[in-house]
């Protein structure tokens, strides 16, 4: 083997003396010889980053790691549970070339900034990850220019909430949802409640109407393609819904929570929401609509619709001085028996499509079945480094088209101006 | 009294006593010249000079990120005359959906909430310094209530005012009463921005009617009574007397203020994010910083350059007198070495007095 | 400031022809007592309303009854509570850290310029008060990018990074410090200290042993306010400080303001306002008790505190 590499480094020839002694040390495989810490894909202890561990599920999961891996052992490090926090706790230590932070855990929609930044290691070559029955849309998030920067560990995905007491079927597709808005009308209902303010969520309901109609808002190299007809069909749909009321003025303030409070109400006889108003509405002592709503993958224009996705992927950071072992840490947390585990404790949407099928899972999270079908349609919020300006531009715009009476064509035509710019310089 | 009085120097000073001065003076105030010139200017330079540099670009080929390089004043245009780059070079005017489209809206809005409340402030300001120069029982108490918007920290206040504001809160409900239908106090462009102005004017009317109130005390009675017996009505005395005399303190509260509301952040931030016509140019400062440092560095530097002007007129043409200089000192000796009631010192000095 | 009266000019005047004396000086006193009646609703209502819903149940979060029904402690549990991810407790402290270190530095540094400002002549004077009081309009928000960058390149925003914020609010506290302290250290007698002086003191000892005391009350206020707007202070603390739960420095004006619910989407309106009342209710007492001081303090800078 050795001589293999030898030879190799022979026919590369001089320039490439130093890629390839790393690649030797990789070789060293368990032992210590390596090129030590430096050359950045050895072996031993790590630091794994992540949001606040509200669900309990890491101590368990790195506990029983350490255990197997007494000299390759994981120190977790929290962050706060704000994903802004977050966000900026990473740049600054990336910026800092901190090898103290080997594996960070990124919000799908910042993976191609860090990419593009370089500062995430690419799972190719001797990192090589494999995505093999995940749920694609969640590979598709953690790739950018067509390269694997980060492994997808939790997924999300939105569910459309109905009434079962009032609707007998749930609607397949956005016709049938909207034709149904005359049950509300008879109870005295409103009709539909997504989030609607000026805010992340409004990206995501507005980029879901879009990409339901088959638009896109960037192309796979990136680049804005936001001003199509299919995303002048979503975004005319949610306006004219608005327009006529299906989806009332106050929702201009609504985010999750004003939504899912409206629901339980009995306010909304649909409501679209993330997988979280699940067990609370069901539980929660001021719920009005315990045992009387259910879940449905979104109503698309034939069939389910464009979810839009939400979740985590785990990515190693290209500073780290144990690579290797960061891999094999993010290849143990996203291994089936792992991820059936976030899902039984956490109760967090795993990314292994098998798991949506476990008896034992369904029994405790009775919406998987129909997450399962969300995510598999879902959409990756645009891959974008750029993803800042470009949520900037598609909230604006969408609430000036939904709110303020802009033109939709203007609303997107701006839009399409406005990440243009974003991605040529300010 | 509303400004820092500098007391000119008793006339019965030693010469002894002064020796040395010029230098001990520099030393005291030495420390809070290097803090002001860590923590202020050397930002400031600093900030000055990035915003001379492009913001990192993306190289098309490779998709990573690579330095911009020098910008020359393009960071300045894109803000003042909203340009923004185009695919391929060159710029157009910034679309809707860009930071850079919402300078002037910024601008206008802080512009407003700055008239708006600072002139709210002022009349209610006033109103209340008058109704607490009467006499009246129970002062204390009242003065303790009107401290209460004043001390709670204005991150407090929004969220405060953000659930007092809710569509089901209880504003809503009062409103109702008066069959006002429910608005939407946080997400309809103008509700949401009277929303602001009504939180701040709650919250630092106090300030302005205390500052108020302390100029109305140093009114003399005499000076309301001859007017009575001149038979002078109520808004003569306001405008011809009240006004006059307060002009001074006034002014420098209005000049805080109004500098307060320039730089305002907290509110609505934390009410609105910045959504629906409410972002302010802090928050927009903020918000870029997110996009692009150099850019943010530029928008700065706008910013505290605005702010600037600002003070200036007040100071130079509104009559904000904020440094009370004695009787004598004029500004163009400003750099004098002494002013001229150092140099009238009287005696000679006794040797003996030059301790230290 | 000088208090000449404007002549006023009778003939200008028009006679007001009222109603009798007494029933006006009536009328006059019920419309005084209902405005002081309006100042008080004014300063108290909202906060009372806090108050009231600091102590409802969650599930009754907006009923509009106006006085305490549904009453629970359980807020304020929540407001403590650190399973949410949430620091409130160490927030608090933080606060108080951050709070006694700027007031402490900021009046020792004050105290020095501002007994130079008042008592001595020097070349630049009135120049360096000028730059001071520039100082204190300046816009917090320009500082924000800067800062951030070079206390970034220092590692001044990881670990216990305190000083990351009270450096800054130092140099925003000191000139409204300076400023109070040069007006109140204008009105004391220093002819005392000259006194002192002839008497063979130091310059040092004469303000130390003399003039201290005397300055104890404009001290003490002037501290008050510094502390105050240090405790109160958001935009900077918001992008500077460090949310890491193992060396978390977050104060909590902007604990407060990122205060996370059970669910990733909750605005936790009744926690947040137990943990507003918690984080106001000393502010306030500190106001009752030092109200005259305040007030004195406030009025003789003429500034914000």
């Amino acid at each position: 083997m050795a001589n293999q590499w030898r030879r190799g480094r022979l026919l590369t020839g001089v320039a490439a003396v130093a890629v390839a002694s790393l690649t030797l040390a990789g070789c060293g495989g368990g032992s210590s010889s390596g090129g030590g810490s430096s050359s950045g894909n050895s072996r031993g202890p790590i630091t794994f980053v992540t949001g606040k561990d509200n669900s309990g599920v890491w101590a368990p999961m790195i506990a029983k790691w350490n255990k197997a891996h007494p000299k390759e052992k994981v120190t977790l490090k929290e962050q706060t549970d704000q994903a802004d926090q977050q966000h900026d706790d990473i740049v600054q230590h990336m910026q800092a070339k901190d090898p103290g932070y080997d594996i960070v855990t990124v919000d799908v929609i910042w993976t191609a900034e860090f990419a593009a930044k370089g500062w995430l290691q690419p799972l190719t070559g001797q990192y090589k990850f494999d995505t093999n029955g995940f749920l694609p849309p969640t590979v598709k998030a953690a790739t950018y220019n067509n390269t694997l920067y980060a492994a997808p560990w939790a997924s999300d995905g939105g569910l459309l909430y109905y009434r079962k007491d009032l609707v007998k079927t749930p609607p397949k597709t956005l016709d049938q949802m909207w034709n149904d808005c005359k049950i509300a009308k008879q109870h005295n209902m409103s009709c539909y409640a997504g989030q609607f303010a000026k805010y992340e969520g409004l990206t995501v309901n507005a980029t879901e109407a879009m990409n339901t109609f088959g638009g896109q808002v960037v192309d796979s190299a990136g680049k804005p393609t936001v001003n199509s007809p299919q995303n002048q069909k979503g975004l005319q749909m949610l306006v004219d819904h608005v327009k006529n009321g299906d989806i009332p003025k106050q929702e201009s303030t609504f985010q999750e929570e004003q939504g899912r409070i409206a629901f339980e109400a009995g306010k909304f006889l649909f409501m679209r929401n993330w997988p979280y108003c699940y067990s609370l509405a069901s539980t929660e002592g001021s719920s009005k609509v315990k045992g009387k709503f259910a879940v449905a993958p979104l109503p698309g224009v034939n069939g389910p619709g464009a979810s839009s996705l939400g979740g985590h992927s785990e990515a190693i950071s290209t500073y780290s001085d144990h690579k290797q072992t960061a891999l094999d840490f993010l290849k143990y947390i996203t291994a089936p028996a792992q991820q059936k585990f976030i899902a039984m404790k956490g109760s967090l949407a795993p990314v292994r499509a098998s798991l949506y099928d476990d008896p034992a899972l369904i029994k405790k999270l009775p919406y998987l079945p129909t997450l399962k079908t969300a995510i598999a349609n879902a959409v990756p919020r645009p891959v974008t480094p750029f993803y800042p300006a470009v949520t900037t531009a598609i909230e604006d715009n969408a609430f000036a088209a939904l709110w303020q009476g802009k033109p939709v064509s203007a609303a997107l035509s701006d839009m399409q101006k406005a990440m243009q710019s974003a991605s040529s310089g300010s | 009294m509303a400004a820092a009085t500098v007391a000119p120097a008793p006339e019965k000073t030693r010469k002894s006593l002064r020796a040395g001065e010029g230098r001990r003076g520099i030393l005291l105030v030495a420390p809070t010249l290097v803090m002001l010139a860590v923590v202020i200017l050397y930002p400031l330079v600093r900030a000055v000079i990035q915003s001379f540099q492009k913001d990192e670009g993306l190289n098309p080929a490779t998709g990573m990120f690579v330095q911009g390089g020098y910008a020359g004043l393009s960071n300045y245009s894109h803000w003042l005359l909203q340009q923004c780059a185009v695919a391929g070079g060159g710029t157009q005017p910034c679309p809707e959906g860009t930071l850079g489209s919402q300078f002037w809206g910024a601008f206008g809005i802080t512009v407003f909430w700055t008239v708006v409340s600072v002139g709210i402030e002022v009349i209610l300001g006033l109103w209340f310094a008058t109704i607490m120069n009467r006499e009246f029982r129970g002062r204390g108490l009242v003065r303790a209530a009107i401290l209460v918007p004043w001390a709670i920290p204005t991150a407090v206040t929004a969220k405060l005012w953000f659930f007092i504001y809710a569509y089901d809160g209880v504003l809503n409900h009062i409103l109702g009463f008066a069959g006002i239908p429910p608005q939407l106090w946080t997400s309809d462009t103008w509700p949401a921005r009277m929303g602001v102005v009504i939180a701040d004017v709650w919250k630092t009317t106090p300030f302005m009617a205390l500052l108020i109130l302390a100029g109305l005390q140093l009114i003399s009675k005499d000076v309301y009574e001859a007017a009575e017996v001149d038979g002078a009505s109520r808004w003569q005395v306001f405008t011809q007397i009240t006004l006059p005399l307060i002009k001074v303190p006034l002014m420098v509260a209005v000049l805080f203020r109004v500098l307060d509301v320039m730089r305002i952040f907290d509110l609505p931030y934390i009410m609105t994010g910045g959504a629906n016509g409410t972002t302010s140019l802090s928050i927009l400062v903020v918000k870029q910083i997110r996009q692009g440092f150099n850019s943010a560095s530029a928008l700065s530097t706008i910013v505290f350059i605005i702010i600037a002007l600002t003070a200036f007129v007040f100071v130079k043409f509104l009559g904000a007198d904020v440094i009370q200089r004695p009787p004598g000192y004029t500004k163009r000796k400003w750099f004098r070495r002494k002013p001229p009631e150092a140099s009238q010192s009287v005696e000679a000095t006794p040797e003996g007095a030059e301790a230290a | 400031m000088t208090t000449e009266a404007l002549p006023v000019t009778a003939g200008a005047a028009e006679q007001e022809i009222g109603p009798p004396p007494r029933r006006k000086d009536r009328g006059k006193a019920v419309r005084s007592y209902l405005g002081l009646a309006i100042i008080v609703l004014w300063g108290l209502a909202p906060f009372y309303w806090m108050i009231v819903t600091a102590f409802r149940q969650v599930g009754f979060t907006f009923v509009t009854t106006p006085w305490f029904t549904h009453t629970t402690l359980d807020n304020f549990r929540t407001a403590f509570s650190t399973a949410r991810g949430n620091h409130f407790g160490q927030a608090l402290l933080n606060s108080v850290i951050i709070g006694v270190a700027t007031t402490a530095i900021a009046m020792l540094i004050g105290v020095f310029a501002a007994y130079a400002l008042a008592r001595m002549q020097f070349r630049f004077k009135y120049l360096i008060l000028g730059i001071i009081l520039g100082a204190s309009m300046f816009p917090g928000v320009a500082l924000v990018s800067p800062l951030f960058s070079l206390f970034s390149n220092i590692g001044w925003l990881q670990g216990w990074n305190y000083q990351a914020m009270i450096l800054p609010d130092i140099s925003f506290a000191l000139p409204l410090a300076i400023y109070t302290l040069t007006a109140f250290f204008g009105e004391l007698p220093w002819d005392l200290e000259e006194a002192a002086r002839i008497d063979g003191c130091t310059p040092g000892q004469a303000f130390r042993k003399v003039m201290l005391p005397l300055a104890a009350p404009g001290l003490f206020t002037t501290a008050i306010l510094t502390f105050i707007s240090a405790w109160n202070e958001f935009l900077l603390a918001s992008q500077l400080s460090n949310s890491d739960p193992h060396h978390y420095t977050v104060p909590v004006t902007v604990a407060i303001a990122s205060f996370s619910g059970a669910q990733p989407h909750q605005e936790p309106y009744t926690a947040v306002m137990a943990a507003g009342t918690i984080v106001t209710v000393p502010l306030i007492i500190l106001v009752l008790v030092f109200q005259k001081a305040i007030v004195s303090g406030l009025t003789a800078g003429g500034v914000k505190g």
